[in-house]
């Protein structure tokens, strides 16, 4: 296997062949922000938070899909990229209706810990506040399409560990959703197996355990989810 | 579309004296030309007129004057023809006689250089024996012949084409790329996803002259090694998919696709795939995507298509435009298309006028026209006589120019350079009655729709953008929100994921770059200078 050496914020590391900037970069104890990439599914290149600048390179570069190479010199954290970073996270808040005090992810939220962490206290541009619904028609699980921040791990890990494709997307840009069965309400589908892995990866409070009281936390993601450190494929190294 | 008379007056053997090329691409269609098609017919039979043809062709270019009838041998040009005009064109046919001269070129036509759309008004589309006529399919036949696939890149490569699709990368290295990359099958696709509001030149070409399109497509693949290629074209363009599927049908019967093209080893099966109206569909990883089946929505490149495209195998995308080009390169050599043009920006470019000038149409350049020369001369100036303001070029991620610019030559790189961008070839021509905040305020809606909503950036950004843009066009907006929205646009520009997003903002830095004072106005003084913008007073006031 091909060994590239590379400089990430003027640190020498080491990385195979097509393995990511991102994966070198949290081997390598160098933190990158990031919403849409989850250890053991595959990458998608969405969120756009782990831009970083490769030199050489007018364009900025995702990190979770862009290949390391030789001699390559990233750049994973400056003033423009922060200031990037924080405007996708509030653009994150501010598209759909995110209401901290009463959601329960509260406190186990990755979009609040987020936001947190590149310090979003306030919104400057416009909110655009839809109308959108829940789907609750589930027996043990929920949608609140309020809180989905559209990372669409729920659709990779249904296709590519659950292998049951229930979730899927619909509509287009800002009206784009998540959906069951193309578009039928979740307590009908045919192919959901009720595994709740979606639950499990969503970063929100988007989908969550029917049942449980918003003062439990009942959202706390698992720390280790073992089916996506065996299962999961080439978005996992 | 199918089975129409449209050849009529044929002697038994010999060319007919005279002949009437009524144009039948939409434009004229949608004004009932069909109808002049027909009427002609009847009318030229009940005078008695034998050795008459009446013709159907593709565009004859003067879109805002159809329905349109021409004869050829004196080049009479019969503009916006109703019924009742019919008896003056069988007129003009019967005195039609070997010796006539030629009238005097209107300088729409005069002024244009065709070379992609050289058999534009003078072949029937649904024909090929009238392609083959003017040199259809010698390219490909030169090519099988006489030619290894690296001479025929190293010929496309001399010629220095580059992608009329808009960025302009140079076709030849396109072309050595796909042909160097590891990986079988590999395949051509042909990007006829035209979506750029006020653009169809693409439409035209494949309306008109489709079988250059797939002989370009034929020397392509030959030149990279792929068998298969695909036309993906525009799902609301039902004339184009009849007339490119009948172009299939027919060179695959005449053994110009198909297996073992004019008994060589060489295969090449061409088959149409429609987009569902998506704009997004026109960047080619989401083209793929939808060929493929999925969701057209874009991925992360590298890696290109070039490398991994469609089935992740070595790919050719290439526009319409450009596979109209290659067939007459092949044929008059690489060194003779790299003579017509500017330095960096070779051949010519195919333009389609539209907006507030009087000559709207289709019109065909060398590189390096002055806009004023394209917007005067040959689109004939502005309607009414009203102040040209700008014209846009580029489609919705282009830039308006100002003015002060008539006078620069049009290529890849001037363009750059005053803020927008050759797009596939749309220009919209706009006068005093333009409120540029208006005008981008509709290209943003445009992209928000068009959004796919995979990355952030786009997804969100060009809905605030417009939420911005609405609230100055509503005089609500104050002199912070102009610094917002610059901050904003720059942010989506750099973030987005693909040439959407990227290109979303470019209208914003274009008109604020050249009519800042307009957006000021619409702020501070409440008021649209254009008088289109409707600002409520009552709001105003807070």
């Amino acid at each position: 296997m091909t060994v590239h050496t590379l400089r990430i914020d003027g640190i020498d590391v080491a990385g195979t062949d097509g393995q990511s900037i991102l994966s070198v970069a949290s081997e390598s104890g160098i933190p990158i922000p990031t919403m849409c990439h989850l250890d053991g599914l595959s990458d998608t290149g969405s969120c756009r938070l782990c831009v970083v600048e490769i030199a050489g390179s007018k364009k900025l570069a995702p990190a979770c899909t862009t290949a390391v190479a030789e001699g390559m010199e990233v750049t994973t954290t400056s003033d423009q990229l922060v200031e990037y970073r924080r405007t996708i996270t509030e653009m994150l808040f501010v598209e759909r209706n995110h209401i901290c005090a009463i959601c329960v992810a509260n406190n186990h939220c990755e979009l609040q810990n987020l936001a947190e962490d590149l310090q979003v206290d306030h919104f400057e541009l416009p909110v655009i506040n839809p109308s959108v619904g829940i789907d609750a028609t589930h027996p043990l699980f929920a949608i609140d399409h309020n809180r989905c921040i559209m990372c669409v791990r729920c659709v990779r890990v249904c296709d590519e560990i659950e292998g049951a494709k229930t979730w899927s997307v619909m509509g287009s840009g800002i009206n784009e959703r998540v959906v069951t069965d193309m578009g039928e309400p979740w307590g009908d589908s045919t192919t959901c197996t009720s595994c709740g892995k979606c639950v499990q990866v969503c970063p929100t409070g988007a989908l969550y355990e029917k049942g449980r009281s918003i003062a439990e936390g009942s959202k706390e993601r698992r720390p280790f989810l073992p089916y996506l450190q065996m299962l999961g494929g080439e978005g996992g190294r | 579309m199918s089975g129409i008379a449209a050849q009529q007056g044929h002697g038994p053997g010999g060319a007919p004296r005279a002949s009437a090329y009524v144009c039948e691409a939409v434009s004229c269609l949608s004004a009932r030309s069909h109808d002049i098609t027909v009427g002609l017919g009847e009318a030229v039979a009940e005078a008695g007129l034998t050795d008459v043809a009446i013709q159907r062709v593709g565009c004859i270019g003067l879109c805002a004057a159809g329905p349109l009838v021409r004869i050829p041998e004196t080049g009479r040009l019969f503009r916006q023809v109703r019924p009742d005009d019919l008896a003056e064109i069988v007129d003009a046919l019967a005195t039609v006689s070997p010796g006539a001269g030629r009238e005097v070129e209107d300088t729409f036509f005069a002024s244009q250089l065709r070379i992609a759309t050289e058999n534009f008004g003078q072949i029937d589309p649904e024909r090929l024996e009238d392609y083959v006529e003017r040199g259809g399919y010698e390219g490909l036949r030169t090519i099988l012949a006489e030619r290894s696939p690296a001479e025929v890149r190293d010929e496309i490569a001399r010629s220095g084409l580059r992608g009329r699709g808009g960025a302009g990368y140079p076709t030849g290295l396109k072309w050595n790329t796909v042909a160097k990359a590891d990986g079988a099958p590999k395949y051509v696709i042909c990007n006829a996803d035209e979506g750029d509001p006020g653009a169809f030149m693409d439409r035209d070409i494949l309306e008109s002259d489709p079988h250059r399109v797939l002989e370009g497509m034929a020397i392509a693949a030959f030149a990279i090694g792929a068998s298969v290629g695909y036309v993906y074209c525009r799902g609301e363009y039902p004339l184009v998919v009849d007339r490119v599927r009948k172009a299939i049908r027919d060179a695959n019967r005449a053994g110009y696709l198909g297996a073992s093209i004019m008994d060589t080893k060489f295969d090449f099966d061409v088959e149409v795939r429609l987009g569902a109206g998506a704009y997004v569909c026109g960047e080619e990883t989401a083209l793929i995507a939808s060929i493929e089946g999925g969701r057209g929505t874009p991925t992360p490149r590298p890696p290109y298509p070039a490398v991994a495209g469609l089935w992740d195998r070595p790919t050719l995308i290439n526009n319409v435009e450009t596979f109209a080009n290659v067939a007459p390169i092949i044929r008059r050599g690489g060194d003779w298309f790299a003579s017509i043009g500017t330095a960096a920006s070779k051949g010519t470019k195919v333009f389609a006028l539209a907006g507030r000038v009087v000559n709207t149409g289709i019109v065909e350049v060398p590189m390096g026209t002055t806009l004023r020369k394209i917007v005067f001369d040959i689109g004939g100036g502005i309607v009414g006589g009203r102040a040209f303001k700008a014209v846009q070029t580029g489609g919705p991620a282009g830039g308006c120019i100002p003015g002060q610019f008539l006078d620069m030559p049009v290529d890849y790189e001037s363009l750059l350079e005053v803020g927008s961008f050759m797009g596939s070839g749309g220009m919209i021509v706009m006068d005093d009655t333009a409120c540029m905040v208006n005008v981008t305020r509709f290209f943003m809606d445009f992209m928000r729709e068009e959004s796919c909503g995979k990355c952030v950036p786009c997804r969100v950004g060009t809905t605030q953008l417009w939420m911005i843009l609405d609230s100055i066009a509503s005089g609500e907006a104050d002199l912070g929100d102009l610094e917002r929205i610059e901050k904003l646009a720059a942010m989506v520009q750099r973030t987005s994921l693909c040439g959407l997003g990227q290109g979303a903002p470019n209208p914003i830095f274009s008109t604020l770059r050249y009519f800042r004072d307009e957006y000021v106005a619409h702020i501070t003084d409440r008021v649209c200078p254009a008088g289109v913008c409707s600002i409520d007073a009552e709001v105003a006031v807070g």
